[in-house]
């Protein structure tokens, strides 16, 4: 049993050649996630957390206004990934305004938004890229210098898959350099921490892996371990089976 | 309108104060003493420009003898005397539809922030505290909370639009139900009823004297110790003393504040608390927004110089 939606620390060929069935959490965590990955959007854009400080450390009074943020409604928003948290994502951006396109293996029917091939053409039409991809070969690094060039000075990234899906040194630097905009960061590698360049910077929030930790979440997951078991024990399909080769890796 | 003599109360805007300069004639009420100013100026005054916090009142109007507008740079006008106004003739405009989308985005913004702790998540990290005491805590899911909306008018309906994508049912209290526009919305007759059933509480009317005070002790313990209130109104919606008495020993869970009874002054027990997000009014805080606005504020003072209808009157 899986207890994330990423299997990436999971030899599957290893479980598959053993006989060891796997199953992961499904769209258990999905909708927290995807709030949290909106959260971090609207904090980056309208500064709220930059403003939060602001006040607590008392200059509201003494310095008066707080610098402006950026408007979300009519931004370009373009989702790496367009699985269980990627549509759910989409679905929450939409009814902010914001005009949603996206990335994935391969593109999805029946979903009103432009499809682009690759990650790069993605970042030249998007004010704001949201990774929301699993992690695997070929997603590592899959925001790198190029992307993050395309994406262009007035772009933010938002990250709440792996950290390792973002070449984070990189990253650093066009934030360190003003090549990029802002960045809202749930995950990073080498966790626990994050980069201590990040630190000062007003235009980006950090949080420590915690989209999926609400109280809810757990107790859903609680829910579906135990309907996975019983399903398993019982002769049943699994509810959610990570297969070697399946979409989710 | 080069003739037209314009009073701006406060530097509320460098696009706004650089146009009024540009295309009326100036005066910049915070550069010298009240009393100075009017002795010398008052009789050329024909416009008044204010915002949230600065405003018209009956003071100011009675010593301005040849004020024919006052264009609020806000959408909310509880600063201006409106029936002063009426008395005297006065036209009076505001700001409203160009900084709906904004407020509406940081009243759903300041929600998840409460509910998910993102500022003291981030504080967190920035503090070392990841790596030294591990993992953060729990937080509270968003999607499918019940949100309670004090006010469905623009912003109101705007917040309601959104939250739906999350899943969230909608309740809403105001003067009167609208069933036939709002069928997927639950009317309560009264605050405390939609406080009791709703998990997220959000204030978005305009503030008048019915209004004053409206999120009482009562509705806030009402709401209760896992209730979060998000006020993007005004800080007189809510009695604020009872508010921070309620956060401090539990009877009310958080609470997202955009505005306080006497910006910019916040109250102190505020800045300790944990289970709090504080903003300095920055609603309608957007480059886009703020030009919007201020091209409405001239827009209105060019009608009323050409004697064309008033772009957004209030008065």
């Amino acid at each position: 049993m899986c207890l994330a939606a990423g299997v990436d620390f999971i030899d599957l060929d290893e479980c598959a050649r053993r006989g060891v069935v796997v199953a992961n959490s499904g769209s258990v965590f999905s909708a927290d996630v995807a709030d949290h990955a909106v959260g971090l959007l609207i904090d980056v854009l309208r500064r709220v957390s930059a403003a939060e400080r602001f006040v607590r450390r008392g200059l509201w009074p003494v310095q008066g206004g707080h610098p402006l943020g950026s408007k979300i409604g009519g931004r370009r928003v373009g989702i790496i990934g367009l699985g269980n948290i990627g549509s759910q994502i989409a679905k929450r951006l939409q009814a902010l305004g914001c005009i949603v396109c996206y990335n994935s293996r391969t593109p999805k029917d029946s979903v009103p938004y432009r499809y682009f091939t690759n990650v790069h053409d993605l970042a030249v039409e998007s004010d704001v890229l949201v990774v929301a991809c699993a992690l695997n070969k070929a997603t590592r690094h899959i925001v790198g210098k190029d992307v993050l060039e395309a994406l262009g000075k007035d772009g933010v990234v938002v990250n709440i898959g792996r950290g390792a899906n973002v070449d984070q040194a990189e990253l650093v630097r066009a934030l360190k350099e003003g090549r990029i905009a802002g960045a809202g960061l749930d995950v990073f590698e080498n966790e626990p921490g994050a980069p201590g360049e990040l630190f000062c910077m007003d235009n980006v929030v950090m949080t420590p892996h915690v989209a999926v930790f609400t109280a809810e979440s757990m107790s859903d997951l609680r829910d579906h371990v135990v309907a996975n078991l019983e399903a398993f024990f019982s002769g049943q399909p699994l509810l959610t089976p990570v297969l070697p080769h399946s979409p989710v890796n | 309108m080069e003739s037209l003599g314009v009073l701006l109360l406060y530097p509320v805007n460098a696009y706004l104060e650089q146009e009024l300069d540009r295309r009326c004639r100036l005066y910049r009420f915070w550069e010298s003493p009240r009393e100075e100013f009017l002795r010398a100026h008052a009789g050329a005054v024909r416009a008044v420009v204010g915002n949230a916090n600065y405003g018209a009142d009956a003071a100011l109007i009675d010593a301005l003898p040849a004020l024919e507008i006052v264009a609020s740079f806000s959408v909310g006008i509880d600063r201006v005397d409106l029936a002063k106004c009426r008395e005297r003739g006065i036209r009076v405009t505001n700001t409203p539809d160009v900084l709906t989308d904004d407020v509406a985005d940081l009243a759903v913004g300041l929600a998840i922030a409460v509910l998910r702790r993102i500022p003291q998540a981030d504080r967190y990290v920035r503090a070392g505290l990841w790596k030294s005491r591990g993992d953060y805590t729990l937080t509270t899911r968003f999607s499918g909370k019940r949100v309670g909306i004090i006010g469905l008018g623009r912003i109101g309906q705007a917040v309601a639009r959104r939250v739906e994508a999350f899943d969230c049912p909608v309740n809403y209290h105001q003067r009167t139900e609208q069933k036939s526009v709002y069928p997927n919305y639950t009317y309560y007759p009264t605050v405390v009823e939609l406080a009791s059933n709703s998990d997220v509480l959000v204030v978005a009317c305009p503030l008048n004297a019915s209004t004053r005070h409206i999120v009482s002790r009562e509705v806030m313990e009402t709401l209760g110790p896992k209730g979060v209130l998000i006020n993007v109104g005004r800080g007189p919606h809510v009695d604020e003393p009872e508010m921070v008495a309620a956060l401090a020993d539990g009877r009310l869970g958080g609470a997202g504040l955009d505005v306080f009874e006497d910006e910019p002054n916040v109250p102190e027990a505020l800045l300790g608390m944990d289970n709090v997000v504080l903003v300095p009014h920055v609603g309608s805080g957007t480059y886009e927004t703020r030009k919007a606005m201020a091209d409405l504020v001239l827009g209105n003072l060019e009608a009323h110089v050409l004697s064309k209808p008033l772009l957004t009157p209030v008065v």
